[in-house]
């Protein structure tokens, strides 16, 4: 999701080096409010699409609080409105999660010291946001100290995390404000296409997500949406094996050198 | 409210609410909890790198083309809608603008048609 940092300056990476952890912290929590209007909006409308879905609030808070992942609680009320087989919900949305194991070890060689229960903590926390403003951070001033990027990334956290929830919980305490004409069955499409459309970066992740959408649609009379397990893994497969491509013609077009056309 | 969600206890919902919260933070703990310092391999980046470009839109695809909402028939004003959430955030990088570009198409159509 993030762009390959620029060289920092040296008096940016001198300052950051100097802060205290509190000083980091709160570097974090400025840093993170820009994020805030993506995640507000984003956390409102889960709050009420759950609530329009036929969930209590204690439930609706239940996935905000302790599944702590936007996309894939639209994906399991989404299943479950459809009323798709248990296991069906649970895989789908656990796959929507799977780009965090990433996160998780992209993580790791600067992070991966900090004490167990630190670490715990970390992972809990790890939403889009805040892996994304961490690594960037931490790539940037690769001197930081522990305590210093633990600290950035707590102060990143406190604002995005708790926000999710709070505005989940206020969008799904006034949901039933919303007309009952207004075509809400369609947010979750919007959605996840507008979180969608930005990622397509490359050739190979157009590709996954042309493969996976054709395959979806061949697969959509397959009982309760069981195509998505065949059309997700072929989408995966094929961006993968696109990015292999790529990379093998990038590697070959530079050991034949510049000049060498081919 | 009292409503509840059709087809579904509450032991069921909070039994899948428990399910994905303790997946979800394992996922998320894989690498920063036991893995130490080891890379994952390239392969499995190459694949879950994806995962999300792919598993979304498979998702969603079907909705597109058959609302539920419309009892299953495709409907343009919901395809215009889906078309350009996708073009502005392919033009604008930016998933709000993508969202106000879509609602904002959606309820435009359905009042015009």
């Amino acid at each position: 999701m993030s762009t390959p940092p620029p060289h920092p300056p040296a008096a940016a990476d001198r300052r950051a080096l100097v802060r205290t952890p509190a000083q980091a912290f709160r570097h974090g929590m400025v840093q993170a409010l820009p994020f805030l209007l993506v995640l507000v909006p984003f956390a409102l409308l889960f709050g009420v699409v759950a609530s329009a879905a036929g969930l209590e609030v204690s439930q609706t808070m239940g996935f905000s609080v302790l599944v702590l992942a936007g996309a894939s609680q639209f994906t399991a009320v989404q299943l479950m409105t459809d009323q798709a087989p248990t296991l069906l919900v649970l895989a789908s949305a656990l796959a929507v999660n799977l780009r965090m194991a990433m996160y998780s070890a992209s993580l790791t060689p600067y992070l991966g010291h900090a004490p167990a229960w630190q670490r715990a903590l970390f992972a809990y926390l790890l939403v889009d946001q805040t892996y994304g403003m961490s690594i960037q951070h931490y790539e940037r001033h690769p001197r930081l100290t522990i305590a210093q990027r633990a600290a950035y990334f707590l102060g990143a956290s406190v604002v995005c995390c708790p926000t999710w929830a709070l505005v989940t919980w206020v969008g799904a305490t006034t949901g039933n404000a919303i007309p009952a004409h207004w075509p809400l069955d369609f947010a979750v499409p919007i959605t996840f296409l507008a979180m969608i459309a930005p990622m397509l970066r490359t050739r190979a992740h157009v590709a996954a997500a042309v493969v996976a959408v054709l395959a979806a649609l061949a697969l959509a009379g397959l009982p309760s949406g069981s195509g998505l397990l065949i059309a997700a893994p072929l989408g995966m497969a094929a961006g993968a094996l696109v990015e292999t491509r790529v990379e093998r013609t990038r590697a070959r077009a530079a050991a034949h050198g510049p000049a060498g056309g081919a | 409210m009292s409503a509840q969600m059709q087809g579904w206890s509450d032991a069921q919902i909070w039994g899948i609410i428990a399910v994905l919260a303790v997946g979800t933070f394992l996922i998320r703990w894989s690498f920063l909890g036991v893995m130490g310092n080891r890379p994952l391999p390239l392969w499995a980046q190459r694949l879950l790198r994806y995962t999300a470009v792919a598993v979304l839109p498979a998702l969603v695809a079907p909705l597109v083309a058959w609302p539920a909402a419309t009892g299953g028939r495709p409907e343009p004003a919901r395809i215009a809608a889906a078309a350009v959430t996708v073009l502005v955030g392919l033009a604008t990088r930016n998933t709000l603008a993508a969202i106000l570009g879509g609602g904002l198409t959606l309820v435009a159509a359905m009042t015009l048609i």
